[in-house]
């Protein structure tokens, strides 16, 4: 008997003709490098276990052309990120209502990223802050 | 309804990714760009005694800790469903792939900063 050969479509670039399907492509994306940012945070924790001089080390390799270039990529791929996440937020979150309106999905939006300036600026005063 | 099996890893995948996008670029700007770029001046908060300090605070480690452990939970959870939309059959070694990586990442930051 020959063998049964059923038909499966390929999924090849399935989500590349719609532009919503690009835009969900491209916000998982976004996973890959918050994970590759994890990373290097954890490389640079283990060096500064290490002590002084493997910290020395790490924070050279920081300083190369290469960390950086690769760290203007990863703050565009944050960036959009949170772009991406608040923007969705509407459809991930439940429903809130406001003096009987349902909260406008434009709104959830407009604070969610009002409130990553205001959290991000609180971070830099913190890190700022620390340093002195 | 049957509930979710995986409630715990939603809520990391959540709790990672609204982290993330809260103040993930700023951490980027900072430990990537400010810090090694000398922006802060001599006093920068990556220096080597400066993040000591913070990261033996419990208060320090814990949000290092949490960034880098529900950064990777967010990843993982993430990535592990996009590769089904790419056509990839989920079978266990991918499961055990993105789970097991973010959970060996956040032991260890846990055990590193234990230890400083």
């Amino acid at each position: 008997m020959a063998r049964r050969q059923p038909y499966v479509r390929s999924m090849d670039g399935w989500w590349k003709p719609n532009p919503f399907f690009r835009k969900y492509m491209a916000r998982e994306l976004t996973a890959f490098f918050v994970a590759l940012y994890a990373l290097l945070l954890l490389a640079g924790l283990v060096a500064l276990g290490r002590g002084p001089e493997s910290y020395a080390a790490w924070l050279e390799t920081l300083r190369s052309g290469w960390s950086i270039a690769l760290h203007v990529v990863l703050l565009l791929a944050f960036l959009y990120h949170t772009w991406s996440w608040f923007q969705i937020m509407p459809k991930t979150m439940p429903p809130v209502v406001v003096a009987g309106q349902r909260l406008a999905a434009r709104t959830i939006t407009t604070l969610g990223v009002a409130a990553a300036v205001g959290a991000s600026m609180l971070v830099l005063a913190i890190a700022w802050g620390l340093a002195r | 309804m049957r509930p979710s099996r995986q409630p715990p890893f939603w809520l990391l995948f959540g709790a990672g990714g609204m982290l993330s996008a809260l103040i993930g670029a700023m951490l980027v700007f900072i430990t990537g760009l400010a810090g090694p770029l000398g922006l802060f001046g001599a006093a920068s908060p990556i220096a080597y005694e400066n993040l000591l300090r913070f990261a033996r605070h419990p208060l320090g480690a814990l949000f290092i800790l949490a960034v880098i452990a529900l950064f990777l939970w967010h990843a993982a959870h993430r990535i592990y469903h996009t590769l089904h939309d790419l056509g990839i059959h989920l079978t266990a070694p991918w499961w055990l792939g993105c789970y097991g990586s973010a959970a060996i990442g956040s032991a260890l930051a846990a055990v590193v900063l234990l230890r400083l």
